[in-house]
């Protein structure tokens, strides 16, 4: 027999927390398998935020500092300029840093920290169970939103990509998506390339990944998958919204 | 028992600070315990400003001299109508007349009244109208020899031309002159 | 060693590169600045990193971030700042990161003035970031101490993995003092081996963290916190006492009212009437002991604060019912002279205040 697939050596066999069908655990394989490649599994420091994906240090084999509410960013610059060799990134969700930690990670960009951040936008807050956050879709139902986001009421929604890309500071902004295979792969191109910005001390580095919440969204993984692409990606198109080399491919 | 007590005060950009610095530094160096602190806030940006000084025999405790002073400088009229009852009874009050148009009413104070500005003139800069009235400080106390004034400063405001040292050295004496040979009534008149 | 004429604030950034602080995080506010200004000129001389943060949320944060990667982190602030970095406070007592906190009070609530205060007693002893944890805090009342605390709170930091609050205010910052000051401090390296720097495929991966959702988990770890601060309580609290014997009032104050009161004594003494201070230089742990080896005349003892009376508590839990203990305060900025404590003083040893 050929073995044709394996797991990343960067995750642990820890079994995960994340409900039935939630894209966290597409995101966190993208990411070790990139820390994996890029051999830099050992140098790497990651910051956990509070969010669904607090515990994610239960999974990534590398160190991690846990983050109070939206400070990632702040944390990682610190460790980052203690640490200038070693590569920091944040793993945070909308809630986190849509929401709460706008202040941080928009400093953290304009000072352009040599760090990356994973941004996993899935339009709700999935921790504490399925209030509107920044980011959720205009008409959308969530539980402090229960006739669906009123945006009249509560504006519309956030798009982080576009709003970071305009920062001079901010190296590389892309938005990607891991609503199908194909999704996938690119997604994995784009978190190679923010690691590898970082590893070539150009400065800060976002990718921002569109995700599923099918407990949040009331809906069954498939038809959750199905939901993302219809009704999130039109909204926030995916591309490269700020690169060294390239300019917005949509 | 050695004891100053000195507040200095009047507009930003007169050399209250300086004034007050000078002093801390000269008596640091003739190893009194002293200690300068300024008014800060808003009012750094052109309103009062002072400063307290205490040079003493004993530790510092209370760096504030806005009730008990020994010694008030007064650059400007606000400050006179602020801190005249701030000295204590057989204290000074020196008075840069130049700028400041009325007379200290209280009769329990030693007064002088020095062009300080004018004096300033004489030696070649108006600015220098802080270090008149610091002259005018010394020789009525001996508080802090000229020698420790001029070492420090330097210190205060940076390594500096001779011409510069011999301009306040003349600011010195100039103010001297203008308090030594005069009782403070005789100023006053 | 020569003497140089500081600031407080000057002789506290000048202490804390002498203490071997490698990076400073802060946000401008007066009065304070004379930290961050003489760091950002000076810090880099030595290797050490100075970075200005956006607030002082992000400030305590990078604090975070640096002490948990290994570094000898510092921020400075005055009191509405240090309520913004409360809850970066207690993360990091609780993830236990050595790391300085300077707290340059000023008059509250609310914005308050930026005349000196004292009112921030309770912020600095109780927490104002949620939890049981306790935090080392120092209260200098001189320039000199100023430097010497500081040099002492980065190795109580590290000794104990803590969080250290240095505790002054407005006056003791913005005054000048002559301040003598070694020219290097022997530093004792300390193996950081639970600091997140990167495993180099070496040793399992280090999580530094705060959340334990298992309810037994979480009281094992306040369990272990709490003999931590035990070991601080035993062994850390400090005071200094001024002409106590034969007093029969005791003045209790720190910081600047701690030195301003050496006058109203000096001037007392000189009149005759027999008081003495008890001047306490650590708030937490405070000197619960001193109160044992006061003089058997002593009927009373006055908590003198620039504040509405936070320190009294501790006094009186000190005292437990044996001695009467009341209070005099300025609050809002004002600085007390020796003479209105001084007065107060005679006043209720004539049986007029009680």
């Amino acid at each position: 027999m050929n073995l044709i697939y394996t797991k990343s050596k960067g995750l642990t066999d820890r079994e995960t927390h994340y409900c039935p069908g939630c894209s966290h655990g597409i995101i966190h394989k993208l990411v070790a398998e990139t820390l994996v490649e890029l051999d830099i599994l050992g140098s790497t420091i990651g910051c956990a935020a509070v969010g669904c994906s607090i515990l994610c240090y239960n999974y990534f084999k590398v160190d991690m500092v846990e983050c109070a509410h939206g400070r990632a960013p702040a944390v990682a610059t610190g460790i980052k300029r203690t640490q200038p060799d070693k590569v920091v990134f944040t793993y945070q969700g909308d809630g986190d840093l849509a929401s709460i930690g706008t202040g941080e990670i928009v400093h953290a960009a304009h000072r352009s920290e040599k760090i990356t951040t994973i941004f996993v936008n899935n339009a709700i807050f999935g921790m504490t169970g399925g209030q509107m956050a920044p980011t959720t879709l205009p008409g959308q139902v969530a539980t402090t939103a229960p006739q669906g986001r009123d945006t009249s009421h509560t504006g519309m929604p956030i798009r982080i990509s576009e709003m970071l890309a305009q920062i001079p500071g901010a190296t590389y902004v892309a938005r990607v998506s891991v609503h199908d295979p194909k999704a996938i792969v690119q997604a994995k191109k784009a978190i190679v390339k923010g690691f590898k910005y970082q590893l070539e001390n150009r400065g800060f580095s976002l990718i921002e990944v569109l995700s599923s919440c099918p407990t949040g969204w009331g809906l069954s993984p498939v038809d959750a998958m199905t939901w993302l692409e219809e009704n999130m990606i039109p909204y926030y198109p995916l591309g490269t919204f700020r690169s060294q080399e390239e300019t917005r491919d949509v | 028992m050695f004891n100053e007590r000195i507040l200095c005060a009047g507009f930003g950009g007169q050399g209250i600070m300086s004034l007050g610095q000078l002093l801390a530094y000269g008596g640091m160096s003739e190893e009194r315990h002293v200690s300068w602190i300024p008014s800060y806030g808003p009012e750094m940006r052109g309103g009062t400003a002072y400063c307290s000084v205490v040079l003493s025999e004993k530790e510092v405790g209370s760096p504030i001299v806005t009730t008990n002073a020994t010694t008030a400088v007064i650059m400007n009229t606000p400050s006179l109508i602020k801190f005249e009852k701030s000295v204590i009874s057989g204290g000074i009050i020196l008075v840069n007349s130049s700028l400041v148009n009325r007379r200290v009413t209280r009769k329990d104070v030693n007064v002088y009244y020095i062009p300080a500005v004018e004096l300033a003139g004489e030696c070649g800069n108006q600015q220098a109208a802080n270090i008149v009235m610091l002259g005018a400080y010394l020789a009525l106390t001996q508080a802090v020899t000229e020698k420790s004034i001029i070492s420090a400063l330097p210190k205060v405001f940076g390594e500096k031309p001779k011409k510069f040292i011999d301009l306040n050295r003349r600011a010195l004496e100039l103010g001297q002159k203008a308090v030594l040979g005069h009782g403070p009534k005789l100023a006053a008149a | 060693m020569p003497k140089s004429l500081m600031k407080g604030n000057e002789a506290l950034a000048k202490g804390a590169i002498l203490g071997g602080c490698t990076h400073f995080f802060g946000y401008p506010i007066t009065p304070q600045n004379e930290i961050p200004e003489f760091l950002a000129r000076e810090l880099p001389k030595t290797g050490g990193i100075f970075l200005q943060a956006e607030s002082e949320i992000a400030a305590i944060n990078m604090v975070y971030g640096a002490a948990a990667a290994g570094g000898r982190p510092m921020t400075s602030s005055s009191s509405p700042g240090i309520a913004l970095m409360q809850e970066g406070i207690s993360l990091l007592a609780a993830a236990e990161l050595p790391s300085v906190i300077v707290n340059v009070q000023r008059g509250g609530p609310g914005i308050g003035t930026i005349q000196p205060s004292q009112c921030d007693y309770f912020q600095m002893t109780r927490g104002g970031g949620n939890g049981d944890y306790s935090i080392i805090a120092l209260a200098p009342s001189t320039a000199q101490e100023s430097a010497e605390m500081m040099i002492d709170a980065f190795e109580l930091a590290q000794r104990y993995r803590t969080p250290v609050f240095i505790v002054s205010d407005g006056m003791l910052g913005q005054m000048m003092e002559p301040v003598t000051m070694p020219s290097k401090v022997p530093q004792q390296s300390v193996k950081k081996d639970w600091a997140a720097v990167g495993h180099d495929n070496r040793r399992p991966p280090i999580t530094i963290k705060t959340l334990a959702l298992d309810p037994c988990d979480l009281e094992q770890i306040n369990l272990r916190l709490q003999e931590k601060f035990m070991r601080i309580r035993e062994s850390e609290s400090r005071y200094e006492t001024y002409r106590i014997s034969e007093a029969e009032l005791i003045f209790c104050g720190y910081g600047s009212v701690g030195r301003i009161l050496k006058n109203s004594v000096d001037q007392l003494r000189h009149e005759g009437v027999r008081v003495g201070l008890l001047r306490v230089k650590t708030l937490w742990p405070f000197p619960v002991e001193a109160f044992n080896v006061l003089p058997p005349r002593c009927r009373h003892i006055l908590s003198t604060e620039m504040n509405c009376g936070q320190m009294i508590d501790d006094v009186r839990l000190a005292v437990n019912g044996k001695i009467q203990v009341t209070h005099y305060g300025r609050p809002g900025g004002i600085i007390p002279t020796p003479e209105e404590l001084a007065d107060h003083a005679k006043n209720i040893l004539a049986g007029g205040c009680q």
